[in-house]
């Protein structure tokens, strides 16, 4: 730090600058070391794939299914949760947020059960970043495909 | 150029300078927060999804993005603070802190509002949301800093490099629902791809991009008004300053 020939203020000019890229550094280190605990949620993708231990709590993230809503006595519904690779049916009994409805995106909390259904003690609505008028919604037609699943990234596929 | 940088920098002229613009950037923030505001809750349409619930957008959008505006231009007054001494640039770091707290604020209870209804739940620990709350604490943080010292001009430096340190985190924060799965949304506005394909419709965009000018200005003029409170006070033993106050 101290070379001849740097004056007061370029050596305060090099301590801002190393400041800077050292916390870069060690963020972006830290970033791509805890990128699974980043994830608010897993995918179906990552449930089917074998990796998440069985039976665990955890979040799962994807599509509800259109034509998958089955409602049962009370609050009780079954639908199935996409992300455009892969499915898993889910069973939930409670209050839905506003936004849930069949081709929305949803965070549930809950874990497998028997390796057969996802079984959920609370379903979150996760809502995409387009805005439009329902008259504009209504002619560009249901925007369905590939694009809606852009959000739900798988955490144990490599991306 | 540079001597009219010099002149600006020296506090009176300072003064001066931003006497006579603030008045002008808050008549014109007002004014379109209020034209954005109206056009956000009389004109424009209601969502496709969410109804009514979406005109959130024209105050909680403005309000988080200058929470992370804000920072970074605190960031930048802490490196020309920290590199060439500038007493203006320590002015403008230490009156920036509380205003980008309100802001941060606003963003969280303008989003805890709308997210009970739309997620069904007030806060979720994903990552955007953490590191907007880290944001609020890192503001208060700079601020206290700031208070912990006798000398303004030791607090505004120990400040600075506070404010340095948690600039990545803005950064982070900024891509965090890019690069992770989280319940909040995308960007809707800065996104290559929403460039070729507007990601909302334009009789909904029209009030929000108005009410995002009307925030910066409001802000501009709020920072300069802080600004000149904390010029008079450092100067308060000299002529000038005495002289302003008893005018």
């Amino acid at each position: 730090m101290s070379r001849p020939g740097l004056t007061k203020r370029q050596k305060r000019m090099v301590a801002v600058a190393a400041l800077v890229t050292g916390v870069s550094l060690a963020a972006a280190l830290g970033v791509t070391a805890f990128r699974k605990n980043m994830m608010y949620f897993y995918t179906p993708s990552d449930l089917l794939s074998g990796t998440l231990p069985a039976g665990a709590a955890l979040q799962l993230g994807g599509l509800v299914e259109r034509g998958s809503l089955k409602h049962g006595e009370g609050l009780k519904i079954e639908f199935v949760m996409s992300d455009c690779k892969n499915a898993v049916p889910v069973r939930y009994d409670g209050v839905l947020p506003d936004l849930f409805r069949e081709g929305q995106g949803v965070v549930a909390t809950g874990h497998m059960e028997a390796g057969q259904v996802f079984v959920a003690s609370t379903i979150l609505a996760k809502h995409d970043e387009n805005y439009m008028p329902p008259n504009v919604a209504k002619a560009v037609g249901n925007v369905d495909g590939k694009h809606s699943c852009a959000p739900f990234k798988s955490v144990t596929a490599p991306s | 150029m540079w001597t009219w940088f010099h002149q600006l920098a020296s506090p009176p002229t300072f003064y001066r300078f931003a006497e006579s613009l603030a008045p002008w950037l808050f008549a014109a923030g007002v004014l379109l927060v209020g034209a954005g505001v109206y056009g956000g809750l009389f004109v424009a349409p209601p969502d496709y999804q969410q109804g009514d619930a979406f005109r959130i957008i024209y105050v909680h959008v403005p309000a988080a993005a200058l929470s992370m505006s804000i920072y970074v231009a605190m960031a930048l007054a802490a490196a020309v603070a920290l590199i060439w001494r500038m007493k203006l640039a320590e002015v403008a770091l230490v009156a920036a802190a509380p205003v980008g707290a309100s802001f941060t604020a606003l963003a969280l209870v303008t989003g805890m509002l709308w997210g009970k209804p739309m997620w069904g739940a007030y806060w979720v620990w994903d990552v955007r949301l953490t590191l907007e709350l880290l944001l609020l604490f890192q503001y208060l943080g700079v601020l206290g800093l700031n208070r912990a010292y006798a000398d303004p001009r030791a607090g505004a430096r120990a400040s600075a490099w506070l404010a340095l340190i948690g600039v990545v985190f803005v950064y982070i924060n900024k891509k965090s629902v890019e690069w992770w799965n989280s319940l909040h949304q995308g960007s809707t506005l800065l996104s290559f791809e929403g460039m070729r394909n507007p990601k909302i419709s334009g009789d909904m965009l029209w009030p929000l991009l108005v009410s995002l000018a009307g925030f910066y200005l409001f802000f501009g003029a709020v920072w300069l008004r802080r600004m000149q409170n904390e010029v008079l006070w450092r100067e308060r033993n000299t002529r000038w300053a005495q002289e302003r106050v008893a005018a």
